[in-house]
């Protein structure tokens, strides 16, 4: 349960890999994990969220709201709890 | 033989399905417009077919109501036509090779064909034929462009009968179909892209929603209040007035006929909302006061709609709704609500979990007004000035937001995060809104109409037969002493379950104080949901959830109508 807590303080946004939560907006990158359940891969993944994906960070709302992103030419409104589960190679642009 | 139509939320499956039957059906630019099936039919050669148009869904397995319609829908057809958004294959593909591991025959309809071009996308659709195994076809269906192609293709679909592979192997099967049938060419953000995107940025976006909310308000309120002024009043006023004093001087002025068709007289006249008879209010009410507020809100609401600008919204206030036990997109029954609560009480089932639904179903009946009631109350309380009607919406919107908190609080479980795809901007079609503007005001004439004439000969025959004398002397010290209302008013009230505007015009001729007919505006609009909502509410919750979800209607309503009562 607090596994991708942890794994959010070490990979820091300056470093190769951050979560989507920590990303900057207007930062791209190449997911590299999605840490869940099956149900939330699956439905992350039918939205074009899974490892391999390029994704540009459109916006971050605030007071932990939502995480927009765009993938595939389209874009996306994640949870931000779910958006901390999902891991991103930031060096690759 | 039923022809099914299969596809991701938002590719324009309900497009596709009014122009292959001509059935009109809602269709918007969100994903989850349709959460029910509609059935329609069309010519296959010379056969009659059924079609059948699904809610969306990007799996078959199901993870909400509205896509566990989708796949019980699947074992009812014969042939799936799996519409295709041309510009996003890759996450359509998932759900076609889905379908083709089915033993069930499969067309494919690439729709949004026309986008491709300008948004750098070429799709080589002999070779994605020959590698899926079913015919496929390129369609614009807001257009109609490729619908002739597509219904003499359906004769051709295809079982393939795939392997069934696991979820990883069909993302690498789609991935090896997308990059050998597919070249996008890199382009650069347009400056409307860039503008689009400040509607999801935090600061901007707020600012953004704001002007977008208020402008939308002062449209309703400009359309809605010119066509009454210009339009309905001079035309009861001129025509219909003179028609109905004829006729009543032919009746004599009184009798039974002349009470259930031309009504009382207010003050030795006619008034077309006091008097009571069907040909009076029975029509001024319905048709002169409501329908401009209904046209109004659905051509305002239909361009919101079509434009996309609803996911945007939910995204900005997702914070704030998960306060109260909902998450973002749960404005989406709740804006509807404001129209008509009953496809806003359908509308929840785009949201994942029961409690979720519990919540949104339940506040949309106690605290969002429908065009109907705020016809009346922008109608009769306006007339007490405009501070009275501000105090109704925001008793309205505080009982939202307190009863939200306190279920939040009470439900056991919670809130599931957002996760919506947020479509692309479209300019409005003029066609298509207005076609949905029709269908909507014309439901309301067709559902709305019969009932609020029933409601006015049940009111005549219950007061000429003394039975609401005998119910109010029955209430009235409890009425009095809570709510500082007249014993009078509570016939008012009971003819809010049929129709609330009908209810609030019953209240009209009573001489009530600003004060009270706040009170009993704001009791009448929480206290119960009209019939046609009940009905739905019961569909959706089932007898238990309803019979919860009425307690608390009546307990809000009695609160707030005591705590109003004492205030003013």
């Amino acid at each position: 349960m607090f596994g991708w807590l942890r794994h959010q303080r070490r990979f820091s946004p300056e470093g190769d890999i951050a979560t989507l939560r920590a990303m900057k907006a207007g930062q791209r990158g190449v997911i590299v994990e999605v840490r869940g359940g099956h149900n939330l891969v699956e439905r992350l993944a039918a939205l074009g969220i899974r490892p391999g994906k390029r994704v540009l960070k459109v916006s971050s709302m605030l007071l932990g709201g939502p995480v927009t992103v765009e993938v595939d030419r389209a874009q996306v409104a994640i949870g931000s709890q779910m958006a901390a589960r999902i891991l991103v190679d930031v060096s690759v642009t | 033989m039923r022809v099914l139509l299969m596809g991701n939320p938002n590719v324009g499956k309900s497009v596709v399905f009014s122009r292959l039957t001509g059935v009109r059906v809602m269709s918007s630019n969100y994903p989850g417009t349709t959460v029910n099936y509609t059935e329609g039919r069309m010519k296959v050669g010379d056969e009659v077919v059924q079609v059948i148009d699904a809610p969306g869904t990007y799996t078959l397995d199901p993870t909400c109501e509205a896509e566990e319609v989708a796949l019980k829908m699947l074992e009812m057809g014969d042939v799936v036509v799996n519409v295709v958004d041309a510009t996003n294959l890759e996450r359509n593909l998932f759900l076609t090779l889905q379908l083709l591991e089915r033993d069930v025959p499969v067309v494919v309809a690439l729709n949004m064909w026309d986008d491709t071009a300008h948004r750098g996308i070429t799709i080589d659709i002999e070779k994605l034929q020959e590698q899926l195994g079913v015919p496929v076809i390129p369609t614009v269906a807001v257009s109609g462009q490729g619908m002739k192609g597509l219904v003499e293709a359906i004769p051709r679909a295809r079982v393939v009968r795939h392997a069934t592979r696991t979820r990883e192997e069909r993302w690498a099967a789609v991935g090896s179909i997308t990059d050998s049938v597919q070249i996008i060419s890199h382009r650069h953000h347009t400056w409307l892209e860039r503008l689009a995107d400040a509607t999801v940025q935090p600061l901007q976006g707020a600012v953004i929603a704001a002007v977008v909310l208020a402008a939308s308000f002062a449209a309703i309120r400009l359309v809605g209040e010119s066509l009454v002024r210009y339009v309905l009043d001079p035309l009861f006023n001129t025509l219909w007035m003179p028609v109905l004093e004829r006729l009543s001087s032919a009746l004599g002025g009184q009798g039974v006929l002349h009470s259930v068709l031309i009504g009382r007289f207010v003050e030795g006249a006619i008034n077309p909302v006091e008097s009571f008879g069907i040909l009076s209010s029975g029509l001024y009410v319905p048709l002169a006061m409501v329908l401009p507020y209904i046209i109004a809100f659905y051509l305002i609401l239909g361009v919101l709609e079509d434009v996309g600008y609803l996911p945007r919204l939910a995204v900005l206030l997702d914070s704030a709704m998960h306060r109260i036990g909902l998450h973002g997109y749960a404005i989406i029954p709740t804006l509807l609500g404001f129209g008509c609560n009953v496809p806003a009480v359908l509308a929840t089932r785009i949201l994942e979990s029961r409690r979720e639904r519990f919540i949104a179903a339940t506040l949309v009946s106690v605290a969002i007004p429908c065009a109907s009631l705020q016809a009346m109350i922008v109608g009769l309380v306006g007339g007490f000035g405009a501070r009275y009607v501000l105090l109704v919406y925001g008793t309205l919107l505080a009982a939202w937001v307190v009863l939200g908190l306190i279920l939040h609080r009470l439900m056991k479980g919670f809130s599931p995060e957002l996760l919506i795809e947020i479509p692309r901007y479209r300019w409005p079609l003029v066609g298509p809104v207005l076609a949905k503007l029709w269908g909507r005001v014309s439901g309301y004439l067709r559902e709305a109409l019969p009932v609020i004439l029933v409601a006015i000969v049940v009111i005549n025959l219950l007061y000429a037969a003394g039975i609401f004398d005998a119910v109010t002397g029955l209430f009235a010290p409890a009425m009095t002493r809570l709510l500082g209302l007249p014993g009078e008013s509570i016939p008012a009230l009971a003819i809010g379950f049929l129709r609330k505007d009908v209810a609030l015009a019953l209240l009209a001729p009573l001489a009530l104080t600003a004060g009270q007919f706040v009170v009993a505006t704001v009791v009448l609009a929480m206290f119960f949901p009209c019939v046609a909502t009940f009905a739905v509410l019961l569909r959706e919750l089932g007898l238990r959830d309803t019979a919860k979800a009425t307690g608390i209607m009546l307990v809000t309503a009695l609160s707030a109508g005591a705590i109003l009562n004492a205030l003013l």
